[in-house]
């Protein structure tokens, strides 16, 4: 009972955001609702027991993007151009998509249903195996880094393209620093000493995550994104500049390539062993140990590949922006 | 007897807490202007999560539950000023002026366009 009522207010939650979000011209505010918007969708996730997926949707759709969004306004403009378009078709049309969609609904079973075919698939050889296959507690990340390791491996390359992507979109302007303004919030020392102050422990946070991964909620893509934040902190409260003399952007690309490296690198050592690619048992003294080191290897792989995109990005990003002085607000 | 100790002040902070966060939602929505909406929302939040944290810090026992929700309460201790003070010096500095700071004879002014919450 408690349950449907949690979940029916954040799903009108939900609803609400979205509508909230529909009906604003301000694109900041907008930006703002949509990190509410992943929040809350975060909170669904925990509250069906997913803990792993509510863990990246609030590092990635509250945390990352909505910085990346404000960086994209800082270039474009801050209000929505008003439309002179007709807005009966784009109204039928989704009138006719959402009808299509709830008519889809129908033939879904039922929430939580015992007898759908997620649940009588593959399920439950994941469930019953992953113990005595893999030997970790996270099914989770057994299912992502093992069992589906190809899977895993496209995302990583997805992320990984659509960051080579948006470094050749916007590497050709961006702008050399005119070195007149280097620091971008001197004025906000208490901002300063907070952010010296928490930096260590997000990276410390970062590392638990990537390398706990096995046991509890995490992982390479958590990890990334949270080790990425630290960087972008600190390049949001000192200065582009400073970010870029503690990480060079440089750096950064050579990251962006050996996560996907590694990962992939993985899978070919298992050929030597005379296994299929990424079939990772070959790797270790026994076939649980094999797992333990392959799921390691890969979790990092693709923790690198995902934090070096969202540096790589923020850097392109942030790159074609003057800072900001003080008096210039 | 220690148990219901426990139980009764792990609850009475719950509450406090659940009530504190509940007056700065409306205070949020209730107050005329941007620095007096910050003010419920930043102070009472701060206190309200940290006290809902240490009742269930009471709940949870001896154990890494504990640790976890003393970092994550500390860990908002120092963040949830933080951004107050941010959010705060940023519109004060973009010339954003409080809304009935002018002297009382004088009548109310019409909201301007540079409002908060538009």
């Amino acid at each position: 009972m408690i349950d449907t009522t949690i979940n029916f207010a954040l799903l009108l939650f939900l609803a609400a955001t979205a509508f909230s979000i529909l009906r604003r011209t301000t694109l900041f505010s907008v930006v703002m609702l949509s990190g509410v918007f992943s929040f809350v969708s975060a909170t669904l996730l925990v509250h069906l027991d997913a803990v792993d997926v509510a863990f990246t949707e609030a590092a990635v759709g509250a945390g990352i993007s909505t910085v990346l969004m404000l960086s994209t306004l800082a270039l474009t403009a801050r209000h929505e151009a008003p439309s002179s378009r007709s807005r009966a078709l784009p109204l039928i049309v989704v009138f006719l998509t959402g009808l299509a969609l709830i008519y889809g609904t129908l033939d879904m079973p039922r929430f939580g249903d015992p007898s759908a075919p997620v649940h009588t698939h593959v399920a439950p050889r994941y469930i019953t195996a992953t113990a005595t296959e893999i030997g970790i507690p996270n099914i989770v990340t057994a299912v992502l880094a093992s069992y589906r390791g190809f899977d895993t491996l496209g995302e990583t390359t997805v992320i990984f393209t659509a960051g080579i992507g948006v470094l050749l979109l916007l590497a050709g302007t961006i702008r050399e620093p005119t070195g007149l303004r280097i620091t971008a919030m001197d004025h906000h020392l208490v901002l300063r000493v907070v952010t010296k102050v928490l930096i260590g422990p997000i990276l410390l946070f970062a590392l638990y995550v990537q390398f706990h991964g096995d046991y509890g909620p995490g992982g390479g893509f958590q990890a990334g994104v949270i080790f990425a934040a630290a960087f972008i902190i600190y390049a949001l409260v000192f200065g582009l500049e400073a970010a870029r003399r503690a990480v060079p952007g440089r750096a950064v690309r050579w990251i962006l390539a050996a996560g996907v490296l590694l990962y992939g690198g993985v899978g070919v050592v298992s050929f030597f062993f005379g296994k299929n690619y990424l079939d990772y048992s070959a790797l270790g003294a026994t076939a649980t140990a094999g797992q333990h080191l392959g799921i390691l290897l890969v979790e990092f792989g693709v923790g690198m590949t995902v934090s070096a995109v969202m540096v790589s990005t923020y850097y392109a990003f942030a790159g074609q922006n003057r800072p900001i002085g003080d008096e210039e607000w | 007897m220690i148990q219901v100790f426990l139980d009764a002040t792990s609850w009475a902070l719950l509450a406090t807490g659940s009530f504190l966060v509940i007056v700065g939602s409306l205070g949020l929505v209730r107050m005329p202007d941007f620095y007096t909406r910050l003010h419920p929302a930043g102070l009472t939040d701060t206190l309200g999560i940290d006290l809902i944290l240490m009742g269930l810090m009471l709940q949870s026992g001896f154990s890494l539950v504990t640790v976890k929700l003393l970092l994550i309460g500390a860990f908002l201790f120092f963040t949830s000023p933080t951004s107050t003070h941010a959010i705060a010096n940023a519109a004060f500095v973009a010339g954003l002026k409080p809304r009935h700071a002018v002297v009382p004879e004088r009548p109310r002014r019409p909201a301007s366009p540079k409002e908060a919450g538009g």
